[in-house]
C-alpha cells in the first residue's frame, strides 16, 4: 500500500509532463486499435464466411466466366445440397464515386444465404418482378433506398443503362454481417443480353455450392474440379473463405502498410515515454539514493521506477481501450462506405493492453537499471 | 560506558579516480569511538571527513584497513548485508534533509519502519511518539515543501532515530539552516546522545555545532590531526 501509494504520487508529481505523456499514450494506443480494427474490417467478409459453402469459379481467372450447364451437373454431385448463380455486375450508381457491389444472382441464392434475413412477402415480390431488386439494410442506410424505389444503374461490364425496382431490404443476422450489396436476377441479366450481346448468354461468374457438413467441403471441392478436369472451362472450387481471402490478398501491400504505421505509432510513444522515465529517474538520484542508504534494495528503487511507468501507461492505455467502442463507433460514422463493418474485437483490445503493457517495460527498463545501480555516494552528491 | 570501542578503524584508507588519476582521500586512519559518544568530525573542505562519515554509516567502502561498527567488521559486507545492516543500526541526517517530497511528515518517518516486520498499528505508535520527541506532532500531515527548514531537518531527525538505530551519523546537519534552527536542530541532538544515550557521529566545519558534540576530532587531507578534545564537555 505505501509502496502503491510513493509510486502513484511520484507518477503525478509533474502534473503537465505526465498529462501529456498520458495524452500522446492515449492517442497512440487509440490509434493503434483504430489501424487494427481498419485491418480486421478487411478481413470482415472472410471472417464472416460459412464453412458449408463453396465457390466454384474458372481455374484462369475469375474473370472468364463457367457455362451455365455446370450448374446441374455440380448439383448431382454427392454431398452437395444446392447450387446458386452469382454474376459481377459492376454498375454505376449516379456517379462512379457511388461503389457498392451489385450481383446478379438465382432466385434460390438467399437460400445458401441463411444470414440474410428479408421478410417473406418482400422475397415473394422479388422473386415475382424480373426487374425487382434486394437491397442490404446497410446500403440501403447510405442512399436512402426505399422498397419501391427505382434504382438506375449505368451498365460497365454490360453496357446500357438498367433500372431495378427495390422490392425488398434484407438485414444481417447480426452486425458482423456486411449488408452493403444489392442483388438482382440472373435471368434479367441473361435474357436483355440474348438481345444485345448473344456470345455472353448463358454464363456465370461463380457458382456458389452449398455442402452438407464441413468436413465433407475438400472431398465435394475435389469431386467438382474433377469433374470438369480436361473440359474448356476447367473450374477452381474452393472454400468460401478461402474464395474472400483472395479477394484481400489484392490488398496486402495496403494491409502491410496499415500494420506497419500502427507499430511505428507505438514505437513513437516509446520513445516518449522512456524519455519522460528517464528524466524522472534522473530527477530522483537524491531520492533513490536516500532511500538506499536508508537500506532499501536496488530491486525497490527499480520497482518504483517500473510502478511509475506502469501506473502512466495504465492510465493512458486504460482510458484509450475504455473509450475505444466510442472511437469506434464515430470512426464508423465518417466512414462506415468504406466499412461497412467496423468492430473493436477483443484480440484488439488485448492488443492494446498488450502495447500499453510492454511500452511501460519497455520505457522503464534502463532508467529502472541505471536508478538501481546508483552508488549511493554519488547519488546524495546530486542535492543541493 | 563500556571498554570496548562502538567503532573501532585501524589503518583505513580511501582514494578516488578522477580523470584517470588516483586522488588520496583518508590516508591510515586509526579511530576508535565509545558507545554514547556524541563525536563532531571537522575539517577544511576535501579533508576526508564525509568520505570518513560515509565509510562508517556503509554507504561506501574502503580500499584497505578494518572498519569495525558494534563489533561487525562492515568493509567485508556485500551491497545487501550492507543494505540491512543500514537498516537496522543506521539513522542518517543530510544537510539538505533529503526528505522525500512526495510523502508526508509522518510517512517520511515512517520510511525506515517499511522495512521492519512492525504492524501497522505497531508503526504509527512509533511515528507519533517520535514526531513528538521532535516536536511536531501537529505537522504529521505536513509536505516536506509546507514546513520550513528547522522543521524539514527534525522530521530527517525523527526519521533517523524512529527504527531505534545504535549510531546517527549527521552530514553538516546545520548547514543548511538559520542559526535558530541550528540550535535547535542540536539541542535536540543533545538530548538524544545524552537521554537516549545514542552514539553520533557529526561532521560539520561549524565550530558552533562543533561545540555541541562531547568530542571534537580533526581531519586534515585525510589525516587525523591532533588528538580527541572535548569542546562540548
Amino acid at each position: 500500500m505505501f509502496v502503491l501509494k510513493l509510486i502513484a504520487r511520484n507518477a503525478l508529481r509533474h502534473k503537465l509532463r505526465t498529462g501529456l505523456t498520458i495524452l500522446g499514450l492515449l492517442v497512440a494506443v487509440t490509434a493503434y486499435g483504430l489501424l487494427q480494427t481498419v485491418v480486421d474490417a478487411w478481413y470482415a467478409g472472410a471472417q464472416a464466411a460459412s464453412s458449408t459453402r463453396l465457390i466454384t469459379r474458372n481455374s484462369i481467372s475469375l474473370v472468364f466466366p463457367l457455362p451455365l450447364n455446370y450448374e446441374a451437373r455440380i448439383r448431382s454431385i454427392e454431398g452437395v445440397t444446392a447450387v446458386a448463380r452469382s454474376n459481377w455486375f459492376g454498375g454505376i450508381y449516379q456517379n462512379p464515386k457511388n461503389f457498392f457491389a451489385q450481383f446478379a444472382v438465382s432466385p434460390n441464392y438467399l437460400d445458401l444465404y441463411p444470414e440474410f434475413v428479408l421478410p417473406e412477402a418482400q422475397r415473394q415480390a422479388w422473386l415475382r418482378d424480373r426487374k425487382g431488386c434486394l437491397i442490404g439494410r446497410q446500403l440501403a442506410d447510405v442512399y436512402g433506398f426505399k422498397v419501391g424505389d427505382v434504382l438506375p444503374l449505368r451498365g460497365t461490364i454490360f453496357p446500357g443503362t438498367w433500372e431495378f425496382v427495390v422490392r425488398g431490404i434484407f438485414e444481417g443476422s447480426d452486425e458482423t454481417k456486411i449488408t452493403r450489396q444489392m442483388m438482382f436476377h440472373w435471368d434479367y441479366l441473361n435474357e436483355t443480353l440474348r438481345k444485345s450481346a448473344k456470345q455472353r448468354v448463358d454464363q456465370v461468374g461463380i457458382y456458389i455450392v452449398g455442402v452438407q457438413t464441413t468436413e465433407g467441403a475438400p472431398s465435394v471441392a475435389r469431386a467438382i474440379d474433377a469433374t470438369f478436369r480436361n473440359s474448356l472451362a476447367e473450374t477452381l472450387t474452393e472454400s468460401e473463405q478461402a474464395f474472400q481471402l483472395g479477394f484481400v490478398a489484392m490488398s496486402n501491400e495496403i494491409i502491410a502498410a496499415i500494420r506497419i504505421v500502427s507499430y511505428v505509432v507505438i514505437a513513437i510513444i516509446l520513445a516518449v515515454m522512456a524519455n519522460t522515465m528517464a528524466m524522472s529517474a534522473r530527477e530522483r538520484v537524491a531520492e533513490y539514493a536516500t532511500l538506499k542508504a536508508l537500506g532499501f534494495p536496488p530491486r525497490f528503487i527499480a520497482m518504483l521506477v517500473f510502478g511509475e511507468s506502469a501506473v502512466i501507461c495504465a492510465i493512458g492505455g486504460g482510458v484509450a481501450i475504455a473509450a475505444m467502442p466510442y472511437v469506434a463507433a464515430g470512426f464508423k460514422h465518417f466512414a462506415g462506405e468504406y466499412f461497412p463493418v467496423f468492430e473493436v474485437s477483443t484480440l484488439t483490445l488485448a492488443l492494446q493492453a498488450a502495447c500499453a503493457t510492454m511500452v511501460a517495460v519497455a520505457a522503464a527498463i534502463v532508467p529502472a537499471v541505471s536508478a538501481a545501480r546508483t552508488r549511493i555516494v554519488q547519488g546524495l552528491r546530486a542535492i543541493g | 560506558m563500556s571498554t570496548a570501542p562502538f567503532i573501532e578503524i585501524r589503518h583505513l584508507s580511501k582514494a578516488y579516480q578522477r580523470g584517470g588519476q588516483t586522488v588520496p582521500v583518508l590516508n591510515d586512519i586509526n579511530l576508535d569511538v565509545m558507545p554514547g559518544e556524541f563525536t563532531a568530525l571537522m575539517g577544511p573542505s576535501g579533508s576526508g571527513k564525509s568520505t570518513l562519515l560515509n565509510l562508517i554509516a556503509g554507504i561506501d567502502k574502503p580500499d584497505s584497513g578494518m572498519l569495525r561498527v558494534g563489533g561487525l567488521d562492515i568493509s567485508q559486507l556485500d551491497e545487501s548485508e550492507l543494505a540491512d545492516w543500514r537498516a537496522n543500526h543506521i539513522g542518517f541526517i543530510f544537510q539538505f534533509y533529503n526528505l522525500m517530497p512526495v510523502l508526508t511528515a509522518f510517512e517520511n518517518v515512517e520510511l525506515p519502519l517499511m522495512l521492519t516486520r512492525l504492524t501497522r498499528a505497531e508503526r504509527r505508535e512509533r511515528v507519533e511518539l517520535t514526531l513528538s520527541m521532535v516536536g511536531l506532532e501537529d505537522r504529521a500531515t505536513h509536505y516536506p515543501s509546507e514546513l520550513s527548514g528547522g522543521q524539514q531537518q527534525r522530521v530527517a531527525i525523527a526519521r533517523a532515530i524512529v527504527a531505534d538505530p545504535s549510531l546517527i551519523v549527521a552530514d553538516e546537519p546545520t548547514g543548511d539552516l538559520d542559526r535558530v534552527s541550528a540550535g535547535d536542530v542540536l539541542a535536540l541532538l543533545r538530548r538524544l546522545n545524552s537521554e537516549l544515550g545514542k552514539t553520533i557521529l557529526m561532521v560539520t566545519h561549524d565550530m558552533q555545532a562543533a561545540k555541541s558534540a562531547r568530542r571534537l576530532i580533526q581531519l586534515e587531507k585525510g589525516e587525523l590531526g591532533a588528538p580527541a578534545s572535548e569542546p562540548g564537555a
